[in-house]
Parts: C-alpha cells; sequence; structure tokens
C-alpha cells in the first residue's frame, strides 16, 4: 500500500536527561501524510488534521472563507447529522476544536489513547463527504459575523491590527484578515463553501499529526484503513503573489472608542520559508533580536521602556519566523499616562537604533539562548503543543524537524548577525506605523463604520 | 488565528472539574514552620514547576481594594537587596521562567526550571529571595500603582470587562469578593507603601501557604526545596475564615450604555463553595446544561439552532466560601433581548424538568471517558495539586471523582437545581450599545 516509508528517530542532542524524540512519518497512496510522535508520558493522545488552506489562499470578496468552511465543518456530512460530531467526540470523553490561520486550517481532537479510531473514522468522513446545507450556512454565517464583533469591532487593538496588515501588505494575501471583512462573511454562498471545500479538502492537501501513547504503525494501520479510501484531487498551484516592494514609510491612525492610545509599528522582512539559501541565518537573528527587546522582564524593553525611563506602561516587539510569505517584524505598546505615543515611539526607535550601533552583549545573547534551550524542554509538557509545531511546519510547507534545527539556528546567531539584520530591516522604507486615536466611550452612537481611515 | 469555539477560561476547566487515568500519587507534609506541601514527581522532563499559594487574594483587601494584587506584584520588584532588573535577569539566565498573579482567593508564584544543576539552584535561590525577602522598594511601587490605575482605564474599553465587574459588585453586594481583584482607582490611588508591607508581613508567612512541587526531583529533594523555600517566613498564622455569601434576595437587570456593535450579557447567582455538599450534582448538571461547550444546552438553543451568538456558557466557579453560577453571551445589539430570552427560557427548562436520562449518560461519557486528559501534563498536575492544598481537598480528590460523578442521577441534578438555582432572583447585565 505504501510508497514511501520513513521512519526516523531523531535524538535531541540538548539535555542527556531528555528522552528520545521519537517520530515516524508515514504517505498514503492518495497522498496523505501522517506523522506520529510517541510521546509516552500520559495515556492520551492527540490527534490533528492540518489542510493547506487558510486566509492567504484567499482572495478579495471571499475573504474568511477558509474560516467559516471551518465551522461548517461541524454542521453534518452524508453520515453525520449537524453537530454530531462534537457529540461523539464528548461521548468519547475528547476535547475538540478547530482553527484557521493565515496559512493553515487544522482539526484536532484530544482523546484518552485507545479512542483514536473514533477521531480518524470521523476525520475521514468529513474530509471528502461533507454536506453544506444552505440553511445551516445562514445561521453560521450569523455565527461568525458575532464572533467577528466580539473578535475585531469592538476591540480597538485588533481593529488596529486589521488596518495595520491592510496597510503594511498591498498585494499580498496577509493583507485581508483570517475571520474576514464584515461584507464578505454577510455574503457567502453555499455554493462558494462547496468550490472551496471541494478545491483543498481533499487527502492529497492533508497533514494528519497525531502525538500521545501511540505505537506508531498501529497508527499507519488505522490511518491506512480510514484515510486510505479517499479520493485524491487534483489541487491548484498557488501564484506567488510575491509582495510589492515598499517605496516608503506608511503612516495610518485608527479613531476608536478607546480609553488608551496605543501603536504599531512593523518592518517587512523575511521568513524561513522565503529566505534565500545563502542569508537562511537572518530570521534566526531576527528571533534572537526579538528575544533581545522583549524576550522577559530582563530584556530591553521592559529594563529600560516600563522600568527605566517608565515611558510605556506595556511595550512588546512580536516577530514569527514560521509563515508561508513575508512578514512583519512588530513592536507595539502604551504609553504611560503624562507621555505620548511619541513619546514612546522615539523610545522605541531609539533601541532600535542602538541594535543598529552597537553589538548586543554577550550576556544578553547567551541568555536568549538559554532560554531557547529551555523552552524546548518546556513545550514537551503538553502533546499539544508538539503536535501543534509538526503540523504547522509541515502545512506551510516546511519541514518538521526543522523544530529540532530551530533551537541549533537559534544558538548559531552571532551579535554581528543581530546587527547586521537590524540595520538591513529596520529601515523606513519598510515601515508601516498604524495610530489608535481614542474617541470618546460614554454616550457616543455605535461605531458602525470604525473599520479605521487609510491615510497614506 | 480564529478557533471554532472560544475558550472561555482555560483555568476554569482545571478547576471545574477533575480525575484521574492513573492519577499521580501525590505526597504531602508540612515543612517545620507550618507551610503545607504537595508533591508529584514527574521524572520524564528534566524540569521543575512550583506553586507556592498563600491565603491572600482580594478576599483579604479589606477597604482597600486592590490592596493584594499590588502587594504580590511587588514581590519581585525588589528582594534581598536586589533590584528587579537584577531579579529578572537571574532567573532568565538560567532560563527559568517566573510569574505572579492574585485573584480573589489566591495568591501565586510560580517557577518553572530545567533540573539541570546550571539552572535550578540559582532558580531557586532567586525564588526563595523573592518569596521570603521582599524590600518594596517605593520607586516600583508608584510605577505598578501608576499600571494598575491605566489598566482600570482600559478596562473602561472592554464591554466584557465591564460587564464582569458590574456582575460580581451586584451578586456581592457587601461581601468580600464583589471587588475585583484589580482594585477600584479611589482605593487603588490610596494605598500606600506601609499597608503593603503590613499586607505582607500578616497574610504571606508559612501557616498561610502551600506549597506545590511537580517534576523531575524525588522526594528527599522536595523536602529539602520546599523547606528551603519557605524558610525566610515567619510561621505567623492562616488567614481567618470568609464570611458565607448571603444569597439573592431579587433580581435584578443592570443596563450600561456603551459604544460597541454587541452586547455583552452576564446573567446569575452566588453558586457554591468548593466543598459544597451539592458539587457534584451541580457540577454534572451545569455540564448538561451550558458547561460543555458546543454539546450543551445553552450552545444548542442559542448558537445553533439561532445563530445568537458566537460563545455561550455557564459555569460554576467554586470558591473558598461560594463563587459565582454565572452565564453569560455576546450578542449584536438588536437581538439582546432575544438572545437573554432564550438563554433564561433554557435554563428555566432545565431547572423545571433536569436533564433526561440520556444526556446524564452523555455527560458522565465525556467527564469520566476523558479522566487522563486532565492530568496528562506537569503544568495541570500542578494545577491540581493547588487546588487540593488551598481547599484542602483530600488527597484522594482525583482518585475518587470518577465515581462521585458516576454516582449522581437525574433526580439528584433536578432536587440540586430547585433548591439552588432561581431563575426570577439572578442579576443580569447588559453592557452595549442601542439598537440599530
Amino acid at each position: 500500500m505504501l510508497n514511501k516509508f520513513r521512519k526516523i528517530i531523531s535524538m535531541v542532542m540538548v539535555l542527556p536527561t531528555l528522552a528520545l524524540a521519537n517520530v515516524s512519518e508515514y504517505q498514503l497512496d492518495n497522498g496523505l501524510q501522517l506523522i506520529v510522535k510517541e510521546d509516552h508520558r500520559a495515556p492520551v493522545v492527540v490527534s490533528q488534521v492540518w489542510y493547506k488552506v487558510g486566509s492567504s489562499y484567499e482572495h478579495n470578496g471571499i475573504t474568511g472563507i477558509s474560516h467559516v468552511l471551518e465551522h461548517m465543518m461541524f454542521k453534518g456530512t452524508e453520515n453525520l447529522r449537524p453537530n454530531e460530531f462534537s457529540q461523539i467526540i464528548a461521548a468519547n470523553g475528547g476535547r475538540e476544536n478547530a482553527f484557521t490561520g493565515r496559512d493553515y486550517t487544522a482539526y484536532f481532537q484530544t482523546l484518552e489513547k485507545d479512542r483514536l479510531e473514533v477521531s480518524f473514522r470521523l476525520e475521514a468522513e468529513r474530509m471528502r463527504k461533507l454536506i453544506i446545507d444552505d440553511a445551516e450556512l445562514l445561521k453560521e454565517r450569523e455565527v461568525v459575523a458575532e464572533e467577528r464583533r466580539m473578535r475585531t469591532e469592538d476591540n480597538p487593538h485588533a481593529l488596529i491590527r486589521e488596518a495595520f496588515n491592510a496597510t503594511a501588505f498591498v498585494n499580498s494575501p496577509y493583507h485581508h484578515p483570517v475571520i474576514g471583512w464584515m461584507s464578505d462573511i454577510n455574503h457567502y454562498e453555499a455554493d462558494d463553501l462547496r468550490q472551496w471545500y471541494q478545491k483543498w479538502y481533499a487527502p492529497n492537501n492533508a497533514t494528519v499529526v497525531i502525538v500521545g501513547d501511540v505505537d506508531a504503525d498501529a497508527v499507519y494501520q488505522l490511518a491506512k484503513q480510514y484515510f486510505g479510501p479517499l479520493k485524491a484531487e487534483e489541487i491548484a498551484r498557488l501564484k506567488p503573489q510575491r509582495e510589492v516592494e515598499q517605496k516608503g514609510k506608511r503612516t495610518i491612525e485608527v479613531e476608536a472608542p478607546a480609553e488608551l492610545p496605543y501603536f504599531m509599528m512593523g518592518w517587512k522582512v523575511p521568513v524561513v520559508n522565503t529566505i534565500a539559501a545563502d542569508n537562511a541565518w537572518e530570521p534566526y537573528a531576527l528571533e534572537m533580536l526579538a528575544g533581545i527587546l522583549d524576550g522577559g522582564a530582563s530584556a530591553r524593553f521592559s529594563k529600560n521602556l516600563v522600568r527605566g525611563d517608565e515611558v510605556a506602561t506595556s511595550v512588546g516587539a512580536g516577530y514569527g519566523l514560521f509563515s508561508r510569505l513575508d512578514e512583519v517584524f512588530v513592536v507595539a505598546g502604551t504609553p504611560v499616562k503624562g507621555k505620548t505615543v511619541a513619546d514612546l515611539q522615539q523610545a522605541v526607535m531609539a533601541q532600535i537604533e542602538l541594535l543598529k550601533s552597537e553589538l548586543v552583549s554577550e550576556q544578553e545573547l547567551k541568555r536568549i539562548k538559554t532560554q531557547v534551550v529551555a523552552n524546548a524542554v518546556y513545550e514537551r509538557d503538553t502533546v499539544f503543543y508538539q503536535a501543534m509545531q509538526i503540523g504547522m511546519l509541515e502545512t506551510i510547507g516546511m519541514d518538521w524537524r526543522l523544530t529540532d534545527e530551530y533551537v541549533d539556528n537559534v544558538q548559531a546567531v552571532t551579535a554581528q548577525q543581530v546587527q547586521a539584520v537590524a540595520i538591513k530591516y529596520f529601515i523606513n522604507k519598510g515601515l508601516t506605523v498604524a495610530e489608535l486615536i481614542p474617541q470618546p466611550l460614554a454616550g457616543s452612537p455605535s461605531p458602525r463604520t470604525a473599520g479605521g481611515r487609510h491615510g497614506r | 488565528m480564529v478557533a471554532r469555539i472560544l475558550i472561555v477560561n482555560l483555568l476554569l476547566g482545571l478547576l471545574l472539574s477533575s480525575a484521574v487515568y492513573a492519577s499521580p500519587k501525590i505526597e504531602h507534609w508540612q515543612t517545620s514552620n507550618g507551610g503545607r506541601v504537595y508533591f508529584a514527581a514527574a521524572p520524564e522532563l528534566a524540569m521543575l514547576d512550583i506553586q507556592v499559594v498563600f491565603d491572600a487574594g482580594s478576599a483579604r483587601d479589606g477597604e482597600q481594594s486592590g490592596m493584594a494584587l499590588l502587594t504580590n506584584a511587588m514581590l519581585n520588584e525588589g528582594a534581598a537587596g536586589l533590584n528587579t532588573d537584577q531579579i529578572a535577569t537571574a532567573f532568565e539566565d538560567v532560563g527559568a521562567q517566573f510569574s505572579n498573579s492574585s485573584q480573589r482567593d489566591m495568591a501565586v508564584l510560580n517557577l518553572r526550571s530545567l533540573t539541570a544543576d546550571f539552572a535550578l539552584p540559582a532558580a531557586l535561590k532567586m525564588f526563595s529571595n523573592v518569596l521570603t525577602q521582599a524590600d518594596f522598594p517605593v520607586a516600583s511601587f508608584e510605577r505598578i500603582k501608576k499600571q494598575m490605575l491605566l489598566g482600570l482605564q482600559a478596562e473602561k474599553q472592554s464591554p466584557a470587562a465591564l460587564s464582569s465587574r458590574t456582575f460580581y459588585s451586584h451578586v456581592y453586594d457587601k461581601h468580600v469578593y464583589a471587588a475585583m481583584p484589580a482594585g477600584e482607582e479611589d482605593s487603588v490611588s490610596q494605598l500606600t507603601i506601609d499597608s503593603i508591607r503590613n499586607f505582607y508581613q500578616r497574610y504571606y508567612v508559612a501557616k498561610n501557604a502551600v506549597v506545590v512541587l511537580v517534576g523531575a526531583i524525588d522526594k528527599a529533594q522536595a523536602k529539602l526545596i520546599a523547606e528551603q523555600l519557605l524558610s525566610g517566613l515567619p510561621v505567623g498564622d492562616r488567614a481567618e475564615a470568609l464570611d458565607k455569601v448571603p444569597a439573592l434576595i431579587k433580581g435584578a437587570i443592570i443596563k450600561r450604555e456603551h459604544p460597541s456593535t454587541q452586547t455583552h450579557i452576564m446573567m446569575g447567582q452566588v453558586g457554591m463553595s468548593r466543598h459544597d455538599p451539592d458539587y457534584f450534582s451541580l457540577y454534572v448538571g451545569n455540564h448538561i446544561l451550558g458547561g460543555s461547550g458546543l454539546v450543551s444546552r445553552l450552545s444548542n438553543e442559542v448558537r445553533e439552532k439561532r445563530g445568537l451568538s458566537y460563545s455561550v456558557y455557564s459555569y460554576f466557579r467554586p470558591m473558598r466560601v461560594q463563587g459565582p453560577y454565572q452565564f453569560g453571551l455576546q450578542t449584536r445589539n438588536d437581538q439582546a433581548g432575544e438572545a437573554l430570552d432564550v438563554m433564561k427560557a433554557t435554563l428555566k427548562e432545565f431547572t423545571d424538568n433536569g436533564p433526561t436520562k440520556e444526556e446524564l449518560i452523555a455527560a458522565k461519557q465525556n467527564i469520566t471517558g476523558g479522566f487522563a486528559l486532565r492530568v496528562d501534563s506537569n503544568r495541570k498536575i500542578a494545577g491540581y495539586l493547588a487546588m487540593i492544598g488551598f481547599y484542602g481537598l483530600p488527597l484522594e480528590y482525583l482518585e475518587n471523582f470518577k465515581d462521585k460523578v458516576n454516582a449522581v442521577t437525574v433526580e439528584a441534578i433536578k432536587d440540586a437545581y430547585i433548591r439552588r438555582v432561581d431563575v426570577d432572583k439572578m442579576i443580569t447585565v447588559m453592557v452595549g450599545g442601542k439598537a440599530e
């Protein structure tokens, strides 16, 4: 049955006391990829099904369709009534949910180890036999609209993040929000969803990740039994949609009912998936740089901006090096009372300039590296997180082994490399700045159009 | 990332429920100065989780609300002559994670460290400093106070935070649980460093502490670590017993206008304590009604059938004395009335008639069939140990959990709901904008 079979045992060399990370990888004839990581600490198993589809696969007019489809995946198949999927998992003592991101849609169940079959039976069913019922979709559109109101419309920080992304990214699909624009949410048709499902939900576009107290080969047999009969689909090749070169700093304001000012600033940066081989170290240097600024209470932002200058009540830096397309290195924060957003931005920029002009100390570098090593151990406390890392990497088109290589790659970063990426990427031409302008809360009418104005 | 259901409160699931496939072996003893220690060995990963929990939450604030939180937040700001930077650096240099938090009942200090020789001794030394040698530097005090005040201001832009604050103040009225741990602007402004010191001296004492250790150490090591951690604390006394919470006499609806597109509805009443005799009947009953996510009755009526809300839930929050029984949803302003009606009707139907036999079977299958999931990580085990230790639950609590759940009957749930839950005497808070 199998046309490809590999078994890999990768020893994590970080600490001698670490258990063997025992990972097996399989591919079914229909293209379904299966990755099993045995972890025998507790008699549980997490089962995750990852599809290569998410908001970055969407075009304008149907934004958020991957997410609403994720909701509809619980609404009935040829052999399951609406919500029956969840009822069966519940009756088996399972926990389940699903999530949609820019680059993936994933479904999971956590179960006692001997119930894995329930997960496979149901997931195989909805991989190819979903039924999109018109009436169910109409209701679910309302649910998603409520979700968007809760997460975004009534949350000033979420509003500004959305406007920020829509400004920083012009033609990259990271332009639009995962949940979709409200106008699009209100106009999904059942046929839109059927097509989207047909296009992306197939064994050869899915990765099944199992972590827990299981035997890898037994899991493989089970996978063959349930997923094996499913038909493969011709999967469309994505257009590159490479972001156009930014020609100068972009600044926007977002007015929304709020008490406190807030800002986001971010620079265009590459990620592991997009970086040229010669510069493969750069994303790890950026990761290190994020740690230097914001890797705990001893890092520079806390030490100098929250304490020290006391200019920020909160300030953070964020960079995700694992995504399908180029990303933004973001800094965001709120000034203390008596200071302005401009004051805080100035203080942040002073920190950025310092990174360009002076090498970070060996002690700082070592501290961040030690944290990375420690986190690699801490993360193994949950099977869910381990599965998540594997599934996410595979789904954005990378190799799950990067979870292990990640530690080595961060360890290899030098002070000179941190300085080099600061100089190369923290430039005005790559910069977008968004400021939240608080509007009065009391007695003001409902902000129907609070989507931010985009002044360039 | 956008998920299909909102996890209202991750910790909540942990505190509300429990059980074990193979229960972790819990060892319990006292330090020489009277601290209660709970230990479970977890040798697989070379790491150690420690929680030290004091009965020093906002229930101890008295008139000065915000005191417990500010005290807790000051502990790592200066200790044994070291400043905030030095303390943070000491933990992070060895990859250790320190955190502190304070709620109504518990004030907590957490440490997660590798057990490697380069890490654990250094992390423990600093943790002990923070725990027992706090210096309370004035500059930090002023800064954190300002941060708390800004935090209170930020709450005003969140309809969820506003409704929660309003809900507690009405359900608990004059009881100490009425105030939010974050305090109020007036009271926080008036806190002094002397009052913080006094609070610390009264409540951060060995007899008022529970120490939880879960990780790759043996019992002898655990004994040594716990002893050393608390050795700098005076013996002291346990915190005073809290007053019981009087039941609500009549219901009320409180509406607050907010420029949001949704109305946040929070409804509820006084619930139960950790030692409540009806605990399992109410817990399993609520699991069916609104505690089991997408398969609960409330979710079925509000979301599945009508699409009125993304998140709808109900839960008991069992505490030292009666925590709240709380219902919630958020919906477009113009359908808030309808959603509230559906939620109330669903509750009323449940209190009048109880669950069906089938529902009870399904709930038991769900709760007991997922037993192992509740203790499948060191962090979760530590959470249970802290709960058992802090609330003085029996060491066999986890082992007995399945049996107690299985013993619940339809009649017991019905009886408990009739006696304990009254939809006509609930507080309903609605925060939102006008219908368009």
